[in-house]
């Protein structure tokens, strides 16, 4: 080591240093653009950030497939999809504002940090002007800070934490999906017409934001109508075995198992519990009962069997037969061979919305489209008459209510529709306490 | 110079240059070819090639001098980004703080898993310390999430208490990460003709203090306390019979480790300010372990090369996709196109953990010295010695720990 003593005049130019460091604060400029990453030239790159590995991997390779799609349309190639029944017409199909739209990918592994990393990536170094995608509230949630701070757009995903537009909503953050308390106001009435109001639920939860506000409130929604919650266990999201959960369910008495799971953990949790011959129990003399709050055609697929009569809520069904969905899925039908899921909906969905905010408002900057997005009613993409709310950046539509289909006709035929709830009935004030806590802030150019 | 050997002088130069030119260096292709994709001279990546150096440089003084496997150092590059985080949130944006505390907790924690998993050794040490950081992982993944938000991560928010500056700024968002008032994201491009260089303060402060972290690493390794240290390598019986208690290097050695982490997991947070679990994961601990083995264990630049070659394919090689693949291999024809992207694809894009694999083992294999190991073969090359010093030189290289 070097033995050295700390000058007076050593001490002295140090200090010097720190002042002048701290009397000039911004030394350094940024390049001098009205916003960041404004595109130049004849294109403009967006960011899709969806899970290629773990356990949404499945849900994250569909919405990859609808992100292409909605670039295609965009561009004015295939057949136009739901640009020709959106209620907007600004879109042309000439790309946006005239420049051809390109995409860059990003696994975020469902992980927050890989998340953040490849999201980074596509802003720092391929330019992106937007990130879309995600199939976890977690990481949505991560992304969406980011994004904030970068100073770009995030259209989210699949993702149903009440947490998005609640307490970690932000400006620069936009959520077409539902969310666990719509889910929940919408199914309560139905479980109370199918299975009364005498039951005794078992939650298992996901152990991240998505679980725990989706749990949230369920619990809230059925303890309503007169449920008891008899207990709630946290599962962490990269278990593949719940055996281990499932167990104590069967000591338990509870006659209602409430999964909180998504993706590959539903598929495993409902295979186990079925295995463990759950639903021909009889307790307290009722029949024992599932229920998956959040249901996707993928999850029924993967799942198998053992989805037949169980109930759910989903954002959307491919076989809707407005006239948006049908123009959706035919031309996802015919670009892929099958339909598309409720992921790949949305997250199409999304980009059209973005792609038109930004015309209709006339400029890439992230203030604009906000303005643009904000308040916005728009209708034909599928979901009915929608809003986008100004308060906390989601939309307001109806929810549908399915059940595992008992004589499914096709591989893709999984889920049959048993109520649509209206939009009203699943409408919640900005400040509801399920969502309190967070604040928007204003809009970040980024420049 | 700076009490350096002549050779480490020349060392620490060509790092000293390499860390201050990177931007230019990482970025060869101009932004509009086709070869752009292999540019890596964007500010994120620049930050972790030289943070996660950081890393591995900790690492090798525990791995490479004294022998002892570590499975576990991710936690405390894990627990240095939550202290990191937190005293963002409770006292001030400055940077400064947040990277001297995150060092502190790493190096208590250290003290403490090294405490008890020092009193074994070789493979037993290293299930123990996995075995702790696998604990970590869990305790920070559900146990503790009040403290460490769980699966989402930590992040701050717009209504911190911070003791020392605002909860959020005029226009209401978080302030930014900051270094007496230069923002870790600000910096200023270069448009040189058709190249484009991004020069970042956030990357400038991580470079400087990877130098001071590769500096204190030089005089470890020439210093008598790193003369021990080996000695511990080589036979840790034969020293314990000339009288010497091992125990206090070891230890010692495991702490300044822990603390280079730490000191990781600090910038990690300085330049994004989000701590995930996912960071002290047993594969996280792998990785580092990785890097050192594949750049060079217990040499002084190998673990910076490991460290940049993974993350380099971590995040260029996995963002090949399909698409870029096909745009490549345009000029063949339609059948043979298709053909070799579906050779070429499993190795690039979510295939990149193959290629990595792949490199590894023949690394590995051919060239157990690492990468420093195949750049010593290649200057040897165009080296003359006279012939009566093979033997010696050869005999030198093979077992030394030193460069």
């Amino acid at each position: 080591m070097i033995k050295r003593p700390i000058s007076r005049r050593g001490l002295i130019k140090t200090a010097g240093v720190v002042g002048a460091g701290l009397a000039a604060p911004h030394l350094f400029i940024r390049s001098a653009n009205a916003y960041f990453n404004e595109p130049k030239g004849g294109t403009v790159t967006l960011g899709f950030n969806v899970p290629q590995s773990g356990p949404y991997a499945d849900e994250g390779a569909d919405e990859l497939r609808a992100y292409e799609l909605a670039v295609e349309h965009l561009n004015g190639g295939g057949d136009g999809g739901m640009l020709n029944t959106f209620s907007s017409k600004a879109l042309k199909g000439n790309g946006i504002l005239g420049k051809k739209v390109e995409f860059v990918t990003g696994d975020t592994q469902t992980k927050s940090d890989a998340a953040r990393a490849s999201a980074k990536s596509m802003i720092e170094k391929d330019g992106a002007i937007m990130i879309t995608g995600g199939s976890s509230s977690g990481v949505a949630v991560a992304v969406q800070s980011l994004c904030q701070e970068a100073g770009v757009i995030f259209m989210a995903g699949l993702t149903h934490s009440n947490d998005t537009t609640g307490k970690d909503k932000k400006a620069n953050g936009f959520r077409h999906f539902f969310n666990g308390y719509m889910s929940a106001a919408a199914l309560a009435p139905v479980l109370k017409n199918a299975y009364g109001t005498d039951r005794k639920a078992y939650h298992l939860t996901a152990d991240y934001t998505w679980g725990w506000t989706q749990q949230e409130s369920i619990a809230a929604a059925t303890e309503a109508m007169g449920w008891e919650t008899v207990n709630n266990v946290l599962t962490p999201l990269a278990a593949t075995d719940f055996s281990a959960y499932i167990t104590p369910v069967l000591q338990s008495d509870a006659d209602v198992l409430v999964l909180n799971h998504y993706g590959g953990n539903m598929v495993n949790s409902l295979t186990n519990a079925v295995q463990f011959g759950l639903r021909d129990r009889m307790v307290n003399g009722k029949n024992f009962e599932i229920i998956v709050p959040l249901y996707s055609r993928l999850m029924a697929k993967g799942a198998g069997e053992n989805v037949k009569g169980i109930f759910g809520s989903t954002n959307w069904h491919w076989s809707l037969e407005d006239e948006g969905s049908v123009a959706f899925v035919q031309s996802f039908g015919k670009k892929y061979g099958f339909p598309p899921s409720q992921a790949a909906h949305t997250c199409y969905v999304q980009t059209l919305l973005y792609a038109d905010a930004v015309e209709r408002g006339g400029s890439f900057n992230p203030c604009s489209v906000v303005e643009a997005l904000e308040g916005f009613e728009f209708d034909g993409l599928g979901n009915g008459p929608t809003l986008y709310r100004a308060e906390d950046h989601q939309c307001f539509k109806d929810v549908l209510v399915v059940k595992g289909k008992e004589n499914p006709t096709s591989e893709f035929d999984l889920l049959e529709i048993v109520e649509v709830t209206p939009a009203a009935q699943v409408t919640y004030p900005p400040d509801h306490p399920m969502f309190a806590g967070g604040d928007l802030g204003t809009c970040n150019p980024g420049a | 110079m700076l009490g350096l050997n002549k050779r480490d002088t020349l060392l620490f130069a060509i790092v000293i240059a390499i860390t201050l030119l990177a931007p230019i260096i990482l970025n060869p292709f101009p932004v509009a070819s086709d070869l752009a994709q292999f540019n890596a001279g964007y500010p994120d990546l620049m930050q972790r090639f030289v943070i996660f150096g950081i890393f591995a440089i900790g690492f090798n003084i525990l791995f490479g001098l004294t022998g002892y496997l570590s499975f576990g150092h991710a936690a405390f590059l894990g627990v240095g980004s939550y202290a990191g985080v937190w005293m963002m949130k409770l006292l001030t944006m400055n940077v400064v703080p947040a990277i001297i505390v995150s060092v502190i907790f790493a190096g208590l924690f250290s003290l403490l898993v090294g405490f008890i998993s020092l009193r074994r050794s070789g493979i037993y040490f290293s299930i123990l310390t996995l075995a702790f950081a696998q604990m970590s992982f869990s305790l920070a993944y559900s146990v503790l999430t009040p403290i460490t938000n769980g699966e989402t991560g930590l992040q701050l928010s717009l209504n911190d208490p911070r003791i020392l500056g605002v909860s959020q700024t005029a226009d209401g968002s978080i302030p930014m990460t900051n270094f007496f008032g230069i923002a870790m994201r600000d910096g200023f491009e270069l448009s040189m003709g058709g190249w484009l260089f991004t020069f970042n303060a956030g990357y400038y402060l991580c470079a400087a203090i990877l130098l001071i972290a590769f500096y204190v690493s030089i005089r470890i390794f020439r210093s008598p306390f790193g003369v021990m240290l080996k000695a511990v390598k080589s036979n840790q019986q034969r020293m314990l019979y000339t009288g010497l208690n091992p125990r206090p290097y070891t230890l010692a050695a495991f702490v300044i480790s822990g603390m280079y982490a730490g000191l990781a997991g600090g910038l990690m947070v300085a330049m994004d300010p989000l701590a995930g679990a996912e960071r002290m994961q047993w594969t996280a601990s792998g990785e580092v372990v990785l890097m050192t083995i594949l750049g060079g264990t217990g040499t002084l630049i190998g673990p910076i090369l490991g460290s940049g070659v993974i993350k380099y394919f971590e995040n260029i090689f996995s963002k090949i996709n399909d698409n870029i693949l096909h745009d490549w291999f345009a000029f063949l024809p339609d059948g043979l196109e298709d053909f070799v992207v579906a050779i070429v694809y499993p190795f690039v894009g979510k295939g990149w953990h193959l290629t990595l694999g792949i490199v590894f083992m023949l690394v590995v294999i051919f060239l157990p010295g690492g990468i420093v190991e195949g750049g010593q073969r290649i200057a040897g090359l165009f080296k003359r010695k006279p012939p009566e010093d093979k033997n010696k030189t050869a005999a030198a290289s093979a077992p030394s720990a030193a460069e």
